[in-house]
């Protein structure tokens, strides 16, 4: 690496944590314990949109961002939300290194005001590395509801620090804290933690062997207190960077012989920092509780409650799905009627300036209508679902899910917060994978990503809820036909929770045996949800987000599905021919030949799978326009489909292969192909033998009626 | 030092009371944990609530309403308050 003398040592140790940056910015670290309001405050001051949820491991890597503030450019780094920065998880990993090693001019530590003694411990803690820490005491108005009042000048002279009392929903104090930041040119001198003499005196043995081969500037007593604290990789680090400095395992036997002179010492330093942390806390809070009802503690009596915590959650779920189906179902009508009419001019235009027929073919008749059909069928229900779904995220709902659900996940051998990760999936099966992070044990974060394909995800919803209005909801009085729908959607997707209790039980026990590893589920309390902020999160980044990459996917199947469809060899179309291929097969599951197709066709996206699939029965002869719900069905019925077609293509669609964003993600996530073959694999086994069960009890049933 | 019949694991803690950490009883990476959770000798610990399954179990430390399940509680060992 060839280290100078005076770039060597700790301080530089990791480049890669080195920030690229402007060379008149300022970095600033944005630290935290979770749900603090650290994501909040670096939507305020960047403008970003960082996406934000009220549940704990919500910032899985570095979001970064910038603003200007006086004459000072400012680059911001949004951290993990850790307790601690021990590094006992990858998150606290990343966080420590980032303030260790990224040389973040200033940390800014958000703290929840309402649970002060707690957060301190993390202040104490980065107080070790850094002198140049900022605390931002957050959501001081909801401690002030609660009746928890803090002497914000004790707490500084305390800690020896600045504390600025802020609001960051709303801004408030931002810009005094900004103020402090801009004019942080000198370092302060905090009071940092005094240990037992016990430990001070093995710090004083450790850094007097240390300070032979490291300069004064770097941190000496923080990283002898991590040697006491038996951090393996701090060693690692000082072998392999200090080598050419004689560092060698003689000095390191050393230290560790003093160490082992103490037992349960590295107990004593993680209890010291709580110990104060409790006191400056009682030292400086005051609680005068006289809330008439404590809402969060009912709420959760409520929604966790052995009668009602389980009806609420279907319930929840179905009135979200319900409320997507029927307020979908006009907006869709629309827009496909101005879609329609819009072709209609197309193809006047078209025919006016003679363009060749395949070309009007592929463009029209392929590309466009696909398009239409994407758009018309997709937009509403998801710009209905995603707002929905991001407030119970926003309110605090989904811990609480976790919470309910944790002792079936704990049954199947997985991590409680597959819960969590599970959720994401509904929006998009990839940022469930991505979400998968925040489970830290490798084998149960395998079973989460590899099973996270059985919820969902929005790609899909709009089939599900499709054949639930056309097959299931038309079993009874159109009064109530939008209800049974929505039952039929949240049933769908229970179907999807079993497959994925079952098939991670199924791993546990086979590929990937183990047993569950401990984990700890934070429930924080419940937030009162920014109405604006979730229309625009959810509207712009998850649905115009989501819609626009079906888009994209959309042009090109558009345009080959049309061609296949009308390419012939031997007067029947290659499309044809294909479906003819596949049928026997689909036939066998339930489905046909060309159902079988579209989901081949429909890998890249799933929003696509039923365009192409209408389109390819459409090229058949009977060309019919769109105009609503009712068109469909009567297509589908012509095409042979019965309610077991219905009902199979839902659970095809439900459980079968992940679409290829997710598969590229997963091998992202995985590091490699083995993880997503084995994924493709196995949902594609799961839904054929579904499908195929499905089929055959389905028609042994239909023959005695 | 405290009568050993008073001392319980966390997971017996009963809905609504308290109790005070004495000791844990897991070793190395899992022991860490949950120091670092802030369960360190003489915390004081409520149990809010029981998952409608009756696993995990919700417990207010240091503020924060944190859910462990029985086999990390059952490491912990309180005397209830």
């Amino acid at each position: 690496m060839g280290l100078s003398h005076e770039s060597s040592g700790l301080a530089l140790i990791k480049d890669e944590y080195i920030v690229e940056k402007e060379v008149n910015h300022t970095v600033i670290a944005l630290a935290g314990n979770p749900n603090t309001g650290k994501s909040t405050l670096f939507n305020y001051l960047t403008g970003l949109k960082q996406h934000t949820g009220n549940w704990p491991g919500k910032t899985v890597a570095n979001a970064r961002g910038t603003f200007h503030y006086g004459d000072e450019d400012f680059l911001l780094v949004d951290l993990p939300g850790t307790y601690s920065i021990f590094a006992n998880s990858q998150e606290e990993e990343i966080a420590r290194d980032f303030i260790c090693f990224g040389k973040p001019e200033i940390t800014i530590v958000v703290v929840d005001s309402t649970s002060l003694e707690r957060n301190l411990n993390l202040v104490l803690q980065i107080m070790e590395i850094t002198d140049n820490v900022v605390v931002s005491l957050n959501l001081i108005d909801e401690a002030k509801r609660k009746g928890i009042k803090i002497d914000v000048e004790k707490l500084e002279k305390e800690l020896g620090i600045p504390v600025i009392p802020t609001v960051a929903r709303d801004g408030i104090g931002v810009e005094k804290l900004l103020n402090t930041i801009h004019n942080a040119k000198h370092s302060y001198s905090p009071n940092k933690v005094k240990y037992s003499s016990e430990v001070e005196n093995t710090i004083y043995e450790i850094e007097n062997i240390l300070s032979t081969y490291l300069n004064k500037s770097q941190n000496i007593r923080w990283i002898s207190l991590r040697l006491i604290d038996g951090d393996e990789n701090i060693k690692k680090e000082l072998k392999t960077f200090l080598i050419e400095h004689g560092f060698t395992d003689e000095p390191l036997n050393k230290i560790e012989n003093i160490i082992k002179k103490h037992e349960n010492i590295d107990d004593s330093i993680v209890t010291t920092i709580y110990e104060n942390a409790e006191k400056i806390s009682n030292e400086v809070v005051t609680i005068e509780d006289n809330r008439k009802v404590n809402w969060d503690k009912k709420l959760d009596d409520i929604l966790t409650s052995k009668i009602t915590g389980y009806p609420i959650m279907i319930i929840l779920l179905g009135l979200i799905f319900w409320i997507t189906i029927v307020g979908a179902n006009y907006p869709s009508e629309l827009l496909a009627k101005a879609f329609f009419s819009f072709e209609d001019k197309l193809t006047y235009l078209f025919t006016k300036w003679d363009v060749a027929d395949w070309l009007y073919g592929i463009l029209v008749l392929g590309v466009y209508r696909t398009l239409a059909w994407v758009i018309s069928v997709m937009l509403p229900p998801m710009a209905i679902f995603f707002p929905l779904f991001t407030l119970l995220e926003d309110l605090g709902y989904l811990p609480r899910v976790a919470f309910n659900l944790d002792n079936s996940f704990r049954k199947s051998g997985t991590h409680g917060k597959q819960a969590l990760t599970m959720s994401m999936g509904f929006g998009c099966n990839a940022a469930g994978v991505i979400a998968c992070r925040i489970i830290d044990s490798p084998r149960e974060r395998l079973i989460a990503i590899i099973t996270n394909n059985f919820v969902p995800c929005n790609g899909r919803f709009p089939i599900i809820i499709a054949m639930s209005t056309i097959f299931i909801g038309r079993l009874v009085n159109k009064k109530y036909s939008s209800i049974l729908a929505a039952i039929s959607v949240v049933s769908v997707v229970i179907i999807g929770i079993l497959f994925t209790l079952f098939i991670s039980k199924f791993l546990s026990k086979t590929f990937l045996k183990g047993v569950p590893s401990s984990f700890t589920l934070e429930l924080p309390p419940y937030r009162r949800p920014q109405i604006g902020p979730i229309l625009i999160r959810s509207l712009i980044d998850r649905t115009l987000f989501v819609l626009s990459r079906a888009i994209i996917v959309a042009i090109p199947a558009g345009a080959i599905t049309w061609i296949f469809a009308n390419i012939t060899i031997g007067g029947i179309s290659i499309l044809n021919r294909t479906a003819n291929l596949l049928n026997p097969f689909g036939t066998l599951l339930g489905l046909d030949g060309h159902i079988l197709m579209a989901f081949i066709l429909g890998l890249p996206a799933n929003e696509i799978v039923l365009p192409v699939l209408i389109m390819s029965y459409m090229s058949e002869g009977a060309m019919l326009e769109f105009e609503n719900i009712e068109t469909l069905k009567n297509l589908l019925l012509n095409n042979g489909w019965t309610f077991i077609t219905g009902l199979n293509f839902m659970i095809f669609s439900l459980l079968h292969f992940p679409c290829g964003t997710t598969l590229l993600t997963i091998k992202k996530e995985t590091g490699g192909r083995k993880w997503p073959a084995f994924t493709f694999l196995l949902t594609t086994v799961v839904a054929v033998l579904a499908t195929f069960i499905i089929n055959i009890v389905g028609k042994f049933i239909y023959s005695f009626i | 030092m405290e009568n050993s019949d008073n001392i319980i694991s966390l997971k017996n803690l009963p809905v609504g009371k308290s109790g005070k950490v004495i000791n844990l009883i897991c070793k190395k990476s899992k022991r860490r944990r949950l120091l670092d959770l802030g369960i360190t000798p003489n915390t004081i610990i409520r149990n809010e609530r029981v998952s409608p399954s009756g696993n995990p179990i919700a417990f207010n430390i240091r503020g924060t309403v944190i859910a462990l399940r029985k086999e990390e509680a059952e490491e912990i060992l309180i005397t209830i308050l």
